[in-house]
């Protein structure tokens, strides 16, 4: 199909994808991107929330047309049991700046126009190809792509891999393992919309400004996992996830999950009424540090999701594929402007980058965590939830209890779950974790 | 909590756009005698219920619902359960919302 050669190839156009495409086009490099849906975001699937800084990085002025949807003033966690809700509200009026720091976004309408920035700064973008090999030469050294078009090879000088969480490509020349099922999420998402009004009102919002709500506890059964709601203009967008050996083991359903949240009294009253207009599904990289695969080789580097890169304990994941995108660019237009070859020696300066940005900094920090979540599952997401509603309503409910029994159960009820050594030990684990 | 059926996944699927590849399914289950333990987990974990048992006692898959998670892939490649792929290029689910 396509006989000239390119500097680089770029699989996928989601945020990885993209920023990379982006950034060694706007340098001068002759770059191919290749797409297998019908357009940018076509395939993608994301909670949304998009964070500025790191789109600012790639593109200044970015709010001047960007289909950005409501800028967050507040944010929810809230611990569920079947009945009730202990919430955490943050809401400043600080997040209601001149350049805010967070929005929601939806993602086929963000990566649209993320996609057409890429084609302006000198990007082909070839999309409905989908890359069905990566072509080696005798060394083991990729050279290019092989797609399900006619002809399809196409040689360049490195490529790179930002075909997503569920990528086939690293996997398939042997680059990188297959994700595993305690290494990833399965989260499913419904698009649920409401006039702008029903939503202001809701939730307690004027003009563009909006919200997240995290909620863990017994929606997810005693399984890792976690729920969501952001507000967009005129919809929201509803989820939930958990990690795919859960599933497996425990045979819940996510659709199943997805109807009990729904369901939960602190959920449904925000929901009613509204019109469902997309179903989706997606898996997110939850192994952290310890996942992370080999980052690059001989003509090849490996962005964003494909790369395990996802903070789960703060719920980043597009924006360090945005930023492992850019900075792998930056490397391959540094090794390029040397005249220096593609190899595997050269293209770790993106390695030592990245190691060098937040994103290694973060996911270090916290390489105990998920396996922390996944081994003590039943106790953080079943256990702990139930036993934090009960004191707190016992807590608010006048009942003619003297305060200091009602103390001494609530203190009983935990020891009674979980023991002295199980509450200490608990404690113990998290904060060695968290450090 | 009340006590209204859940909301079908075949009828959720209705609210997506696909474009189907006919006659090009992009996932095959391994022909089988007895299921093994994951392709049976499959039958719960499909977020589109793709997978189901036959009067045979045997999983298939119907791919046409995919929403191209890979959740099946993930549990049931590895072991050769099914063979996995991504539709050909424009094929399969599109997302207007994502």
């Amino acid at each position: 199909m396509i006989q000239e050669r390119f500097d680089a190839i770029v699989v996928g156009a989601g945020m990885g994808g993209n920023a990379a495409a982006l950034t060694m086009a706007e340098r001068g490099l002759k770059v191919l991107q290749l797409e297998r849906g019908e357009y940018s975001g076509s395939k993608n699937v994301q909670g949304a929330i998009l964070y500025a800084d790191m789109l600012e990085k790639l593109i200044p002025n970015f709010r001047e047309d960007a289909p950005l949807e409501r800028h967050l003033v507040e944010q929810r966690f809230w611990i569920l049991d079947e009945r009730s809700h202990t919430g955490i509200h943050y809401r400043s009026d600080d997040f209601n700046e001149e350049k805010p720091n967070r929005y929601t976004i939806i993602r086929a309408q963000f990566d649209k126009w993320l996609s057409q920035k890429v084609r302006d700064a000198g990007a082909t973008v070839l999309c409905e190809t989908t890359v069905t090999e990566l072509l080696q030469d005798s060394h083991g050294r990729v050279v290019g792509v092989r797609t399900d078009r006619d002809g399809g090879e196409i040689h360049a000088d490195v490529v790179v891999l930002a075909e997503g969480v569920n990528g086939v490509l690293g996997t398939g020349a042997g680059l990188r393992g297959r994700p595993k099922p305690d290494k990833v999420a399965l989260a499913v998402k419904e698009m649920h919309f409401l006039s702008r009004e029903t939503i202001d009102a809701r939730f307690n919002l004027k003009g563009d400004e909006g919200l997240v709500i995290e909620a863990v506890g017994t929606i997810s059964r005693g399984m890792t996992g976690m729920g969501f709601i952001y507000s967009n203009k005129e919809c929201i967008s509803l989820g939930i996830g958990c990690l795919v050996a859960d599933f497996q083991r425990t045979g819940e359903t996510p659709y199943g999950l997805l109807e009990g949240f729904k369901r939960h009294p602190s959920v449904a009253p925000l929901i009613e009424g509204s019109e469902v207009k997309e179903y989706s599904a997606h898996l997110i990289p939850e192994g952290g540090y310890r996942a992370i695969p080999q980052l690059c080789g001989e003509g090849w580097v490996v962005v964003g999701d494909a790369a395990q890169l996802n903070n789960a304990i703060h719920r980043e994941g597009s924006n360090l594929a945005m930023t492992s995108g850019r900075i792998a660019a930056e490397a391959i237009c540094l090794i390029r402007s040397r005249k220096d070859p593609m190899t595997a020696k050269n293209l770790s300066l993106y390695k030592k980058m990245l190691t060098d940005s937040f994103v290694i900094k973060d996911l270090k920090k916290y390489k105990d965590m998920p396996a922390l979540m996944h081994t003590h599952s039943q106790n953080f997401f079943l256990t702990y939830p139930q036993l934090f509603s009960k004191a707190m309503q016992d807590y608010v409910r006048v009942d003619g209890t003297p305060k200091l029994e009602k103390e001494k159960l609530m203190l009983s009820s935990f020891i009674k779950a979980r023991s002295w050594s199980g509450l200490f030990s608990d404690a113990l684990r998290i904060a060695r974790a968290w450090r | 909590m009340p006590s209204e059926p859940s909301q079908r996944v075949e009828d959720k699927l209705f609210y997506n756009r696909y474009l189907v590849d006919s006659g090009r399914a992009h996932i095959k289950v391994r022909p089988h005698t007895t299921p093994s333990s994951r392709l049976l987990s499959m039958l719960k974990a499909c977020p589109a219920r793709c997978y189901e048992l036959n009067d045979k006692g045997h999983v298939e898959v119907t791919v046409d619902g995919c929403i191209e998670c890979g959740t099946c892939r993930v549990i049931c490649e590895e072991s050769g359960d099914i063979e996995w792929s991504y539709p050909r290029g424009g094929y399969g689910v599109l997302f207007k919302f994502g």
